[in-house]
C-alpha cells in the first residue's frame, strides 16, 4: 500500500507514543479477532467447540469440516456441499466484471476525452445510480428478467451485475482520465489516429492502475452480494453468498459451526486473495481521489 | 483566391468520428436510463397501486403510504435505522480518523497494520455476519469463553436481547467499514501541505492545537466523502442484518432493506413494499444528491 | 495568393462569441506569432487552424483548400503542444513515427525520415527512451522531432517552451529560430511571452479579448503601437503610459505634464499631424518607453527631438546591464532604463534626457493611437 509516507512535522513524546501503539494495536487485534477465531475453529471438531473456549487453539485439529463444506455439507434441500456454488460465483463474477469494467472504460473515455453537450448530466445520473438502494430496482428487474426468459439464470445475474455495476466503473475510469492529458488525445488526432484507435493505442496502455482498482472494487462487490443472488438467483445458479447464508440459517440437525465457518472462509478466500495480492494498487489508486467521486 | 475549393462538405470520416463517442456511450445510458430510472418511475407508480402478490395497476393514491406508516413495524425499522445510521457513522468516523491519525505518526510496522485495518472491507456481509453471530452468542462465543476462563459474572447477552441487539449490528457493521475511514482519511492527511504544518509550530501551536485547528478543518472533503458512503451504506444495509440476526429476535432488528423486502416478497404487500422502497431512495436522494452536484459542479 | 488564409474567422460557444472576425494571411515561409494574455483567443484561433475546434464563421484555407470540415490528419499539418504530448507508453522513436504509422507510410520510409529528423535535431541516442526517462528539454526536441518527420505544411506550437525553465527556453528560442531559418518552413506560433514574439517572429499578431489588436512586424509592434494594450504589453519593462495635455507651446505642438512636485513639465512633440492637432487642450496618454528616458550621455545621437527633464528620483535598481529609475510624473510611476553607470541616486534630483521622436499619443477614451 504505497501512500508515500511524508516526512510529518508533528513531533511526540515517548508517552504519547508508546500510548498511540498501544491503540494501533488493540485495533489490529480487534480486526483480526473475528477472522482468527473463524479459522481455528474451523479446524476442529465439533466437540471441541460446543465444550471448549473458543479462543483455544485445536487439540485435535481436523480438516474435515473443510471438506465437508466444500462437497457434502446440506445446502437448502441438497447436500451438495458449496463447491456448486462457488463455481456459480466464478461464472457469475468473470464476465459480469470483464463486462462493465470494458463498458466504464469506454464511458470514462467519451466523458472526459470527447465531451458533448450535457455530458455532465449523463455522469451525474450514472454515478446516483451507484447509490441507489437496490430495493427500488427489484420488483421491477425481476419482471423484466421474467419477460427476457432470463429469470433465475446466471446469464441474469451478470446482466444485473453489469447493469448496476457500469456507474462505478464508469466513475473510477472518468476520474483517472480526466487527469490524463487531453493534448495526447488532439495529438493522437493530429497524426491520423480515430477513436478507437485513440482508445486502443494511448489510453489503454497506461489504464493498468486503474483498470486495477475497478476489477478489485467490481470483483469484490459482485463476488459479495447477496440481495440479487437471494432475490433473483434460483436454486441451481444460486451465488456462493446465498448458499453460505443458506448453510449458517439451516434450522434442522445440529449446527455445525465448524462446517459453518469452512463455508464462510471459503466465501471470503477469493476476495481476500485479490485482496492480498492488488490490494496495494487499490489503495493506491483509490487515494488518488477516484472515490471522492 | 479561384483555386479555394468550397465544395468540400465534412468527410464521411469526420462525420463519424463526430458520432462515434456518443453510439458508444449509449448503450450503457439506455441501461442506465431504463435499469435505475425507469425502474425507478415503475416502483414509484407501484407505489400508487393495490399490487398484492403480483403487480397491480389499480391505482389507491397514497393508501399505501398510510398504511405503511401506520404498521409499527415500520416505525421499528425507522427507529432501528436511526439508531443504527448515527452509531455506525460516527463510530466509524472516529475510530478513522483516530488511527488514520496514529498512524500518521511515522509508525514503524505501517505498512502490516494498514492491510490490516483495510481487510475486513474485503469480505461479505454474510461473512461478517457469520463470524460475529458465533462470536457473540452468550451460550458458545465471548460470553461462554469468558465463563471458562473463571470470569463467571461476565454477561454480554446483546444479541438475544431486544433491546441491545440493534448494537450488535452496529459492532459488526463498524468493524467491517472503520478501516476503509481510516483510509480516507490517511489519504486526506497525507495530501496535506507539510509546510503548513511546520509553519503552524513554528507559531507555536501544540500538537493538539495543531489538529483541532489545522488539520481536522482540512480534512473537510474527506469527512464529506465518509459521511456521505456511510449514510448511503447504513440506509442500504441488508445482508447484515440477514446474516447476524434475521432481523430479530422479534422484530428488534428489522431495517427498511429487511421491511421491504419481506413486505413485497413474502407477505405479498408489494404496494407497501414498494412505498418503503421509495422512502428509502428518497434518504439515499437526500444525502447524495447535493454531495453529486456539488462535486460535479466543482469539476467543470 | 496566401498560404494559410485566415479569413473573417469567428468563433462562438453558445450565445458567447470569444473570437471576433479575425483575418490573417500568413505566406509560405512565415513565422506568425499569436501572442497576448491568457484568454485573449490564441490558443483558440490554434485550435481552429489545427482542426481541433469547429470554425463557427468564416474559412481558413490551408495551401488553397478551405480545410473548416476536414480532419485535423488530413489538414497536413503538425502541432507541438506546450505539455509536448508524448504518448507514455511508447518510445520516442514510436512517439515520432506514429503519425506516419497511422498514415499507412512503409516502415522504410518511416525509418529513413527518422533517422533524418533525429540527426537534425541530434535525438539518435534518445531514439529508444521513453518519455518519461527524458528532461524537460529533451522532451521538447522529441515533441518538435515528432512534428518535423510529417513534412508539414504548416507547423503549430502551442506555448511550446513555458515548461522549461528560464536559461533552457531561451536556447531552445534560438534553437526554434535557427531551424526555421534552415528549413524555411511555415510555422504559426501561439505565447503569452511578449519576448518570445518578438524574437522568433516574422509577423506578430498582438490578440487580446477576441480581437486581433495589431498585425505587424515586432519593430512595427514594438515601435509603432495600435493601441494602448499593444503598447503596454509588448515591452519589458512595459511602456510608460502618462496622463498628460496637449499644448502649444511656442508655435510648436507639445505634452503638458507633471513632475514629482507637481510642477508642469512641457515635452515638445516630434509628431504634430492633424490628429494631435485636433486634441489641442485636451488631455491625452502620453506612451514613452523607458529605453526613451536616459541620461544625456546615453540619449540615440541620431535623434531629432530630445527634450531635458529633471525630476526626482524615488527608486534605482540596477540590473546588470542596465538600471532601472523610476520617478513619478503625473502622479504616475515612470521608469527609466539607464546605462548601467548612469549617475542617478535615489532621492536626488536628476536630469533625465527623452527621446520625443519614440513619443506616442492615445485618446484616453478609446485608447487608440492619435498621432499615426
Amino acid at each position: 500500500m504505497a501512500i508515500a509516507t511524508q516526512d510529518t512535522a508533528v513531533r511526540t513524546g515517548r508517552i504519547t507514543r508508546t500510548f498511540i501503539y498501544v491503540v494501533l494495536i488493540f485495533f489490529a487485534l480487534f480486526y483480526l479477532l473475528p477472522f482468527f477465531i473463524m479459522v481455528i475453529n474451523s479446524v476442529k471438531p465439533l466437540s471441541e467447540i460446543t465444550s471448549g473456549n473458543m479462543l483455544a487453539l485445536p487439540q485435535d485439529p481436523t480438516f474435515a469440516p473443510w471438506a465437508s463444506a466444500w462437497s457434502t455439507a446440506q445446502i437448502g434441500v441438497e447436500a451438495t456441499g458449496l463447491k456448486p456454488y462457488f463455481l456459480n460465483s466464478i461464472l457469475m463474477v468473470v464476465p459480469a466484471v470483464a463486462i462493465s469494467t470494458a463498458l466504464g472504460a469506454l464511458n470514462g473515455y467519451i466523458l472526459t476525452k470527447w465531451r458533448f453537450r450535457g455530458d455532465t448530466i449523463l455522469f451525474g445520473l450514472m454515478l446516483f445510480s451507484c447509490f441507489i438502494p437496490f430495493q427500488i430496482v427489484l420488483i421491477p428487474m425481476a419482471r423484466i428478467l421474467g419477460e427476457l426468459g432470463l429469470s433465475g439464470s446466471l446469464p441474469g445475474l451478470i446482466l444485473v451485475h453489469v447493469v448496476y455495476g457500469i456507474g462505478f466503473s464508469t466513475l473510477y475510469f472518468r476520474n483517472y482520465y480526466a487527469a490524463f492529458p487531453t493534448e495526447l488525445v488532439k495529438s493522437a488526432m493530429i497524426d491520423g489516429a480515430g477513436f478507437f484507435r485513440i482508445f486502443w493505442r494511448i489510453m489503454l496502455p497506461v489504464s493498468g492502475p486503474i483498470a486495477v482498482v475497478c476489477i478489485i472494487w467490481q470483483f469484490t462487490n459482485i463476488w459479495n452480494d447477496f440481495l440479487f443472488g437471494v432475490s433473483f438467483a434460483g436454486l441451481s445458479a444460486q451465488p456462493m453468498t446465498v448458499a453460505l447464508n443458506n448453510l449458517v440459517q439451516s434450522s434442522t440437525g445440529v449446527k455445525e459451526y465448524n462446517v459453518h465457518f469452512a463455508g464462510a472462509i471459503l466465501a471470503a478466500l477469493p476476495t481476500l486473495f485479490v485482496y492480498i495480492v492488488a490490494g496495494r494498487y487499490f489503495v493506491r489508486g483509490l487515494m488518488a481521489g477516484s472515490v471522492k467521486g | 483566391m479561384a483555386s479555394v475549393d468550397h465544395a468540400e462538405g465534412p468527410d464521411l470520416r469526420s462525420r463519424l468520428q463526430d458520432w462515434l463517442p456518443r453510439l458508444v456511450l449509449s448503450p450503457s445510458i439506455a441501461a442506465v436510463m431504463i435499469f435505475v430510472y425507469g425502474f425507478i418511475v415503475f416502483t414509484i407508480y407501484l407505489s400508487f397501486t393495490d399490487s398484492k402478490m403480483l403487480p397491480s395497476y389499480g391505482l389507491v393514491g397514497f393508501d399505501n403510504y398510510a398504511t405503511l406508516f401506520g404498521l409499527s413495524a415500520w416505525h421499528t425499522a425507522l427507529v432501528n435505522l436511526a439508531i443504527f445510521a448515527s452509531l455506525y457513522i460516527v463510530i466509524c468516523m472516529a475510530i478513522g480518523l483516530t488511527l488514520a491519525i496514529f498512524l500518521d505518526q511515522k509508525i514503524r510496522g505501517e505498512g502490516v497494520l494498514r492491510p490490516i485495518y483495510l481487510y475486513p472491507m474485503a469480505l461479505s456481509f454474510i461473512v461478517t455476519g457469520t463470524a460475529w453471530k458465533w462470536f457473540l452468542d452468550p451460550g458458545i462465543g465471548l460470553e461462554h469463553t469468558m465463563h471458562l476462563w473463571g470470569w463467571e459474572s461476565f454477561k454480554f447477552g446483546w444479541i438475544k436481547d431486544r433491546d441491545f441487539a440493534i448494537y450488535t449490528l452496529v459492532l459488526a457493521a463498524v468493524w467491517q467499514s472503520s478501516g476503509f475511514v481510516m483510509a480516507m482519511f490517511l489519504a486526506g492527511l497525507r495530501g496535506i501541505d507539510n509546510e503548513m504544518l511546520k509553519a503552524a509550530q513554528i507559531d507555536g501551536a501544540s500538537n493538539w492545537q495543531l489538529y483541532r485547528r489545522i488539520v481536522i478543518p482540512l480534512l473537510r472533503p474527506a469527512f464529506m466523502s465518509a459521511f456521505v458512503i456511510l449514510a448511503h451504506l447504513a440506509i442500504k444495509s441488508y445482508d447484515l442484518v440477514i446474516a447476524l440476526t434475521g432481523g430479530g429476535p422479534g422484530r428488534a432488528t428489522e431495517l427498511p432493506a429487511t421491511f421491504m423486502y419481506s413486505y413485497t416478497f413474502t407477505r405479498n404487500q408489494m404496494g407497501v413494499g414498494a412505498a418503503s422502497a421509495v422512502i428509502m431512495l428518497m434518504g439515499v436522494a437526500a444525502v447524495m444528491v447535493p454531495y453529486i452536484y456539488a462535486e460535479l459542479r466543482e469539476k467543470s | 495568393m496566401s498560404f494559410l488564409d485566415i479569413d473573417n474567422v469567428t468563433k462562438s460557444y453558445g450565445n458567447v462569441e470569444v473570437l471576433h472576425r479575425v483575418d490573417i494571411d500568413v505566406q509560405e515561409g512565415e513565422f506568425l506569432v499569436l501572442v497576448g494574455p491568457s484568454g485573449c483567443g490564441k490558443s483558440t484561433l490554434l485550435n481552429m487552424i489545427a482542426g481541433l475546434e469547429n470554425i463557427t464563421g468564416g474559412n481558413i484555407s490551408i495551401n488553397g483548400r478551405v480545410v473548416n470540415d476536414v480532419h485535423p490528419s488530413k489538414r497536413n499539418i503538425a502541432m507541438v503542444f506546450q505539455s509536448y504530448a508524448l504518448y507514455p507508453n511508447m518510445t520516442v522513436g514510436q512517439n515520432m513515427t506514429f503519425g506516419m504509422e497511422m498514415h499507412g507510410i512503409p516502415k522504410p520510409e518511416r525509418d529513413r525520415k527518422l533517422a533524418d529528423v533525429a540527426k537534425l535535431l541530434q535525438i539518435e541516442n534518445l531514439l529508444d527512451r521513453k518519455p518519461g526517462q527524458l528532461s524537460g528539454g529533451q522532451r521538447q526536441r522529441v515533441a518538435m522531432g515528432r512534428a518535423l518527420v510529417r513534412d508539414p505544411d504548416v507547423f503549430l506550437f502551442d506555448e511550446p517552451l513555458s515548461n522549461l525553465d528560464a536559461k533552457l527556453r531561451v536556447d531552445m528560442r534560438t534553437e526554434i529560430k535557427k531551424l526555421h531559418q534552415k528549413l524555411g518552413t511555415t510555422i504559426v506560433y501561439v505565447t503569452h511571452d511578449q519576448i518570445e514574439a518578438l524574437t522568433l517572429s516574422t509577423r506578430i499578431a498582438v490578440m487580446n479579448k477576441g480581437y486581433v489588436q495589431q498585425l505587424g512586424t515586432a519593430k512595427e509592434v514594438y515601435d509603432d503601437p495600435a493601441n494602448m494594450f499593444v503598447a503596454s504589453f509588448m515591452g519589458s519593462p512595459s511602456m510608460n503610459l502618462i496622463p498628460a495635455k496637449i499644448v502649444e507651446d511656442n508655435g510648436a505642438l507639445a505634452a503638458e505634464i507633471t513632475d514629482a512636485s507637481g510642477r508642469p513639465v512641457r515635452l515638445r512633440l516630434s509628431r504634430d499631424g492633424a490628429g494631435v492637432r485636433a486634441h489641442l487642450e485636451r488631455r491625452v496618454i502620453l506612451g514613452i518607453r523607458p529605453e526613451a528616458i536616459t541620461d544625456a550621455e546615453g540619449a540615440d545621437r541620431r535623434a531629432s527631438n530630445l527634450q531635458v527633464l529633471g525630476n526626482d528620483v524615488a527608486v534605482t535598481e540596477p540590473a546588470g546591464s542596465d538600471t532601472f529609475v523610476t520617478m513619478t510624473l503625473s502622479g504616475k510611476d515612470c521608469i527609466a532604463r539607464m546605462r548601467a553607470d548612469a549617475e542617478a541616486r535615489a532621492g536626488a534630483h536628476f536630469d533625465f534626457t527623452v527621446n520625443m521622436d519614440k513619443a506616442v499619443l492615445f485618446d484616453p477614451e478609446t485608447e487608440e493611437r492619435i498621432d499615426r
